[in-house]
């Protein structure tokens, strides 16, 4: 098993014709052959995108809501520059697209405020922006992950951060443990979905064995998402886990990369959240190179 | 980006906040003509610089007994005696560190008669999702040690984007801000104006402190403070002339040319990294092995490598700089883009320090590759671990 996404899920690219939409378009293709079926572009309908690697072709529609009817696809990838990426996904919202995922980095977050308003409201997941996707090894690769470190294994890996994304896949490999899925959810301030439902989804899953949590400084989101930990083990519900903080040495009030990494009124800082992990029983890696092999520590006991 | 308090006075001005009489000068020469524009009897000479706690600061130069970087003037000849003072000497503040700020531009403003100071921003809370009101009676003060002393005292209000402030809204800040009479009245234009002027100019932060009750009764936006989301820039092309770059770091100001996210920090091992979480932690794992890094460097995603060549060479730049970290794990970014543009950069301004470069990911085959034909002083390194212990034993010795 997996989360979010499987072998059938059926993804539509939107900003497909575009130079990143391409390369990791064709990435995805060659990616356990996930199902790519399609893109769109407003002017573009009717035309077809061809493959530079080994010639596949997709269609192209001039609108999400076309694209699914005609493609029965269940979920979206966003390649669309930051100023087209808002609208993007409201009309991913508008053709009720179950999962959207928005790779796009730089969306002014006032674009997000009135995405999320829409999004609360709706039927549809977002995951990002500014994010690197989700993968689910051999099956479904949507986003920017590179699937070469990928295994398929026991842990379900979430992450604020992209590349830190990637260091916990390949450790994780490199233990043998192997993913059941991994997903970034993003480092904006106001993104689609936080840690919490991730958590929720890995903690259902019978497939994954053991979490990974990765966060980073500004805002309180590993707070909340530990504090979910503490309610669902005193129901019962538990999973091992490891996890990671970004950002111990960062300056306070200055924003490291990702917009939303910032401590700011003296909050948001890296050891607040490692305390609050630590006290939810998650064993946090003082060092980003030995996050698995600190989960592969807690599973031996 | 920043502005300064005079820059974002006359911003919220034209959307119809109540600001005083004010004019900013950049020399003492300046000084007389704007005191004499202004009503008087009353004035206060404020120093513009990008950082808070004016008022207590105090001037390198000038002794402790010299008063603040803001102060009150009696006479036209008062201010001019204060601004020839101020101007060019270095504000150090509790938010300039050691270092201090050196003051550029003045603004001069028609003194007020304040009857109560309170608080007053609005930010994007990350919780809801939304823009929110923050306020408190408890203004004119450090609203961290509000927050943390008394938490009680603040209150914050979430707008739904879809309605904008509503009136009921706004009864909720005036009962919070125990406001009455003519500032009540008051009260139902500047709030909405407020999230106007943050709405349409996005901005990240907008902090009054103070929001005056004055003596007459009315309000008045007594301080401003305004960031915009750099993100937005994009569609606020009249807003890029506020940018101060004499407020800036010049390695920071390099690196915004070529988009690169870059924070400067006082440490000697240069970082140089894609990915913010990445850059983040290798910061940190320098830090874990004893050493201090230089700075904060995301290349970012898809990194050419022509940006590359710009971030080595910013590194570089840098004397305090003896080490440098080059760590990369290829996702969109490929390890054969990096080693091409670090091989480009060192051909170009030479290499005087260690180098560990770490690859992995996409491509890392070919990134390796081409290092090691490159003939260049390179340490490979496995793993981050591994990077992080060679650079700082390379530095350290």
């Amino acid at each position: 098993m997996s989360i979010l996404v499987n072998k059938d899920t059926r993804v539509l690219v939107q900003g497909l014709t575009g130079k990143t939409g391409t390369f990791h378009t064709e990435q995805a293709l060659a990616y356990y052959g996930t199902k790519m079926v399609g893109g769109t572009h407003p002017k573009k309908g009717g035309e077809t995108w061809s493959s530079g690697v080994d010639g596949t072709e997709l269609p192209i529609f001039t609108s999400v809501a076309e694209g699914k009817e005609r493609t029965g696809a269940n979920a979206s990838v966003i390649y669309v520059p930051p100023a087209g990426a808002a609208a993007a996904i409201e009309e991913a919202i508008d053709a009720e697209i179950p999962l959207i995922v928005c790779i796009t980095e730089g969306v002014p977050v006032l674009d997000m405020v009135r995405v999320k308003a829409k999004l609360d409201k709706s039927k549809s997941r977002l995951i990002g922006p500014n994010c690197p996707g989700v993968l689910t090894p051999e099956e479904c690769k949507i986003g920017i992950m590179p699937g070469s470190i990928f295994s398929k294994g026991s842990v379900g890996i979430v992450s604020r951060s992209g590349t830190l994304t990637y260091e916990a896949v390949f450790q994780t490999t490199n233990e043998g443990l192997g993913q059941t899925t991994a997903v970034g959810i993003g480092g904006d301030p106001v993104k689609g979905t936080e840690f919490i439902d991730m958590l929720e989804m890995f903690l259902a899953d019978e497939a994954t064995k053991s979490i990974i949590m990765i966060g980073e400084i500004g805002g309180s989101a590993e707070e909340d998402a530990a504090q979910f930990l503490i309610d669902e083990a005193r129901r019962g519900r538990k999973k091992p886990m490891a996890g990671f903080i970004a950002g111990r040495t960062a300056p306070p009030g200055r924003t490291m990369g990702h917009a939303g990494a910032v401590i700011s009124g003296g909050k948001g800082g890296a050891e607040e959240k490692i305390a609050a992990m630590e006290a939810a029983g998650i064993r946090v890696s003082a060092s980003p190179a030995r996050i698995g092999a600190t989960l592969a520590e807690v599973l031996k006991g | 980006m920043n502005i300064h308090e005079h820059q974002a006075k006359e911003l919220l001005k034209g959307y119809g906040a109540p600001v005083a009489a004010g004019v900013a000068i950049f020399s003492a020469d300046e000084a007389e003509a704007a005191a004499k524009s202004l009503p008087g009897p009353l004035y206060v000479v404020k120093s513009q610089i990008h950082a808070g706690g004016r008022g207590k600061g105090k001037f390198k130069e000038l002794g402790p007994e010299a008063k603040g970087g803001v102060r009150l003037a009696k006479s036209v000849a008062d201010v001019v005696a204060n601004a020839k003072e101020m101007l060019g000497n270095t504000l150090v503040t509790k938010q300039t560190g050691e270092a201090g700020k050196q003051v550029n531009r003045l603004y001069i403003e028609d003194g007020a008669d304040i009857a109560r100071e309170l608080y007053c921003s609005l930010l994007v809370d990350r919780t809801t999702g939304r823009v929110s009101f923050v306020v408190s009676t408890e203004g004119g003060m450090d609203i961290e040690a509000v927050a943390h002393d008394t938490p009680e005292k603040i209150i914050a209000v979430d707008i739904d984007p879809m309605a904008g402030v509503t009136d009921k809204d706004v009864a909720e800040i005036v009962a919070a801000l125990k406001l009455e009479g003519d500032a009540r009245a008051d009260a139902g234009k500047l709030f909405p104006i407020l999230y106007k002027a943050f709405t349409e100019t996005d901005m990240s932060l907008l902090e009054v402190n103070p929001l005056i009750v004055m003596t007459d009764g009315h309000l008045r936006v007594l301080d401003a403070k305004v960031s915009f989301d750099n993100n937005a820039a994009f569609r606020h092309e009249d807003l890029k002339g506020l940018r101060d770059l004499s407020e800036e770091d010049a390695k920071e100001i390099e690196a915004s040319k070529f988009d690169l996210a870059y924070v400067a920090l006082d440490g000697n091992i240069g970082c140089m990294v894609n990915g913010a979480g990445l850059a983040m932690s290798t910061m940190d794992i320098i830090k874990l092995y004893g050493a201090e890094p230089a700075n904060f460097l995301d290349v970012g995603g898809g990194a050419s490598k022509e940006k590359v060549t710009a971030a080595f060479k910013i590194i570089t730049a840098d004397p305090a700089v003896k080490g440098i970290l080059v760590n990369i794990f290829g996702g969109i970014m490929r390890c054969d883009v990096i080693a091409e543009g670090v091989i480009a950069a060192v051909k170009e301004v030479g290499l005087q320090v260690p180098l560990v470069v770490r690859l992995e990911g996409t491509n890392v085959k070919e990134g390796k590759a081409i290092l090691d034909q490159s003939g260049l002083n390179v340490i490979s390194a496995d793993d981050l671990d591994d990077a992080a212990q060679k650079i700082v034993k390379a530095v350290q010795g």
